[in-house]
């Protein structure tokens, strides 16, 4: 039997949270899952800093891999197979990159790659085509699948309808994270009935559609992850920890580009801090090791480098103050100028930090909007866009929302001894 | 301190004015290939190399008075105009970024059509293939294009030229 269609003796299952079950029947899934690289995925949290806001947020991106390959192998399985826009020679690749999808996330992901100018796209990339053990599995089933699995990750593949179930406004990633991470969180957004969602689903040419009847089944997703976005992912106390590990991450850069005598020798970030970042360094590097290396940077001689490391550690994170940059741009450089005189360096302690979030979009004729919109599918087999049909996804089209933080460690303001004068200054300009 | 912000601001400022999303898109893309220190991340979507943030932060700056957006009709479709706004300018003041040769390497971007910037930012998209891959990938994706083995070629030759103005060589 060709490896592409070897079955497991008995099916598999992992006991999942948020699906009950995952199944595993194909053996080229069940190889992935095993190998290293795939493994690393347990060491990473799928939501990097919030568990410093919402306990229970310690889940993986392990769990969410799974929970993406599940929800489309019931897609793909239950609900596409047969039919005529379905060709199920796309199956095994569309599993494939379902469950690696995510397989380039380094540790906190979001800030990591801030610091030293990386994407996990491109790492995803590379450990599909490298020298990995997921490679190894890949080129069993034929020369030019892992490259296939790559393309469609990367969404530079022909296969249109395969990547709008992995990626689009409404594909298997989201909805796996809204349920997981609302599970985690413990909040009680982030729940709709995927299972109604699933059931209306058809396959197209280019892109997955939903009939018609299940319009308010998606109207509910698309108000769950607006709700989800503003009350977890973009929570103010999380991001005031990613705004400490970012200027942790800084600082250790900076101290080892000015030759910096660490006591702990940060070997694992050389090549991060030299730029030269090969796949097996980047494959090293994990959550427990970045906290490792913070737990004995509280130690260190620099001053600003133990301090934000402690902060890290115990949870001393830093206070903020709403912030409108077009009116409060030249009091920005006025705080930035008396943290200074104070001793207090505002490269690392003054921090505008900007959320921004468009729930759903659709693409107008002739502007150019790079967002595919989720399409009705009417009863005499029209397609029609979500917001035309629906008012409440209208109300919501188009429309960002940002929002804008100053972060600042305010227990610095209250004993900053000598500096009364300048401290009260800066109090009064903060508000505080 | 919104340094992100403030390179955007500079690259409007230095072409001057920027006719098109698009446009403005594949001009930023290109110049952080050739490297300028542009932080915005780009994945690939329908038009090419594409930045959600990049978008994000354009939206931010025109509702925060420091980018002039105009909306205009042409012919069946709308286009935008991007330019600094006085606010923009006096922004730009206090958080002087410097990027020598930007400015060089921008406005001969923007003497360029968005269709041609398009090619040359899939192009770079794609340098780590070989040539004729590349070619492969142009007229997969990007069949309703239509693009010719001329235009690839002519997009390589851009891509050196303007390599040479940013003084990467």
């Amino acid at each position: 039997m060709a490896y592409s269609t070897e079955k497991l003796r008995e099916e598999k299952v992992f006991k999942d949270p948020v699906h009950r079950y995952v199944h595993v029947r194909d053996r080229v899934i069940w190889d992935l899952i095993g190998t290293k690289e795939f493994q690393r995925l347990r060491r990473i949290k799928q939501l990097g800093t919030a568990f410093l806001t919402f306990h229970g947020a310690e889940h993986s991106r392990f769990n969410h891999s799974l929970g993406v390959y599940e929800i489309v192998r019931r897609i793909i399985d239950d609900v596409f197979a047969g039919r005529p826009e379905w060709n199920n020679d796309e199956r095994l690749l569309t599993l494939c990159a379902a469950l690696l999808h995510d397989l380039g996330h380094g540790p906190f992901s979001h800030s990591f790659e801030k610091v030293f100018d990386l994407d996990h796209e491109e790492f995803t990339g590379k450990i599909v085509l490298g020298d990995t053990e997921v490679n190894k599995v890949l080129l069993r089933v034929s020369p030019d699948f892992p490259t296939q699995v790559a393309e469609v990750i990367a969404k530079t593949s022909e296969k249109k309808l395969v990547i709008s179930l992995i990626s689009s406004q409404i594909d298997a990633d989201r909805m796996d994270y809204l349920q997981r991470d609302a599970y985690f969180t413990g909040v009680s957004y982030g729940q709709f009935d995927m299972e109604r969602i699933l059931r209306v689903m058809r396959p197209r040419e280019d892109q997955v559609v939903i009939k018609k009847s299940g319009m308010h089944a998606v109207e509910d997703y698309i108000m769950s992850r607006y709700q989800m976005y503003w009350q977890v992912y973009f929570h103010p106390v999380s991001r005031s920890a990613e705004v400490i590990l970012t200027k942790i991450l800084h600082r250790a850069k900076q101290l080892f580009k000015e030759n910096y005598a660490f006591t702990y020798e940060p070997i694992h970030f050389t090549s991060f801090f030299n730029e030269q970042v090969t796949l097996a360094d980047y494959l090293k590097l994990d959550e427990s090791i970045i906290l490792y290396y913070f737990q004995n940077w509280q130690e260190e001689r620099d001053p600003v480098l133990s301090d934000l490391c402690r902060r890290f550690v115990n949870r001393n994170l830093f206070k903020y103050a709403e912030f409108d940059p077009a009116k409060e741009y030249k009091k920005l450089a006025e705080l930035g100028s008396l943290f200074e005189k104070a001793g207090i360096d505002p490269d690392y302690y003054l921090v505008v930090d900007s959320s921004s979030d468009l729930p759903y979009d659709f693409y107008r004729p002739g502007e150019e909007g790079e967002r595919l919109p989720i399409h009705l599918l009417m009863k005499n087999g029209e397609l029609r866009e979500l917001s035309r049909e629906s008012e409440i996804v209208d109300a919501i089209s188009g429309k960002r929302r940002t929002d804008h933080k100053l972060y600042y460690p305010a227990d610095f303001l209250e004993d900053a001894a000598g500096e009364q004068d300048i401290i009260k200054k800066i109090r009064a300009l903060l508000e505080i | 301190m919104l340094n992100d912000h403030a390179k955007l601001m500079q690259a409007v400022m230095v072409a001057g004015e920027i006719t098109g999303r698009k446009k403005l898109q594949k001009m930023i893309y290109i110049a952080k290939k050739v490297d300028f220190p542009f932080q915005e991340r780009f994945q690939f979507h329908f038009y090419g190399p594409y930045s959600e943030e990049l978008t994000t932060r354009v939206e931010e700056l025109c509702n925060m008075g420091f980018l002039n957006e105009v909306k205009e009709k042409k012919g069946g479709y709308f286009q935008y105009r991007y330019t600094l706004t006085d606010p923009g300018m006096e922004f730009l003041s206090l958080n002087e970024v410097e990027m020598p040769y930007l400015q060089d390497c921008l406005v001969d971007m923007n003497e360029q059509n968005a269709r041609f910037l398009e090619l040359v930012s899939t192009v770079l998209y794609f340098d780590n293939l070989s040539k004729a891959e590349v070619a492969g990938k142009v007229f997969t994706l990007k069949a309703s294009q239509r693009y010719t083995e001329a235009e690839i070629d002519e997009a390589y030759h851009y891509i050196e030229a303007l390599k040479e103005k940013a003084k990467l060589h």
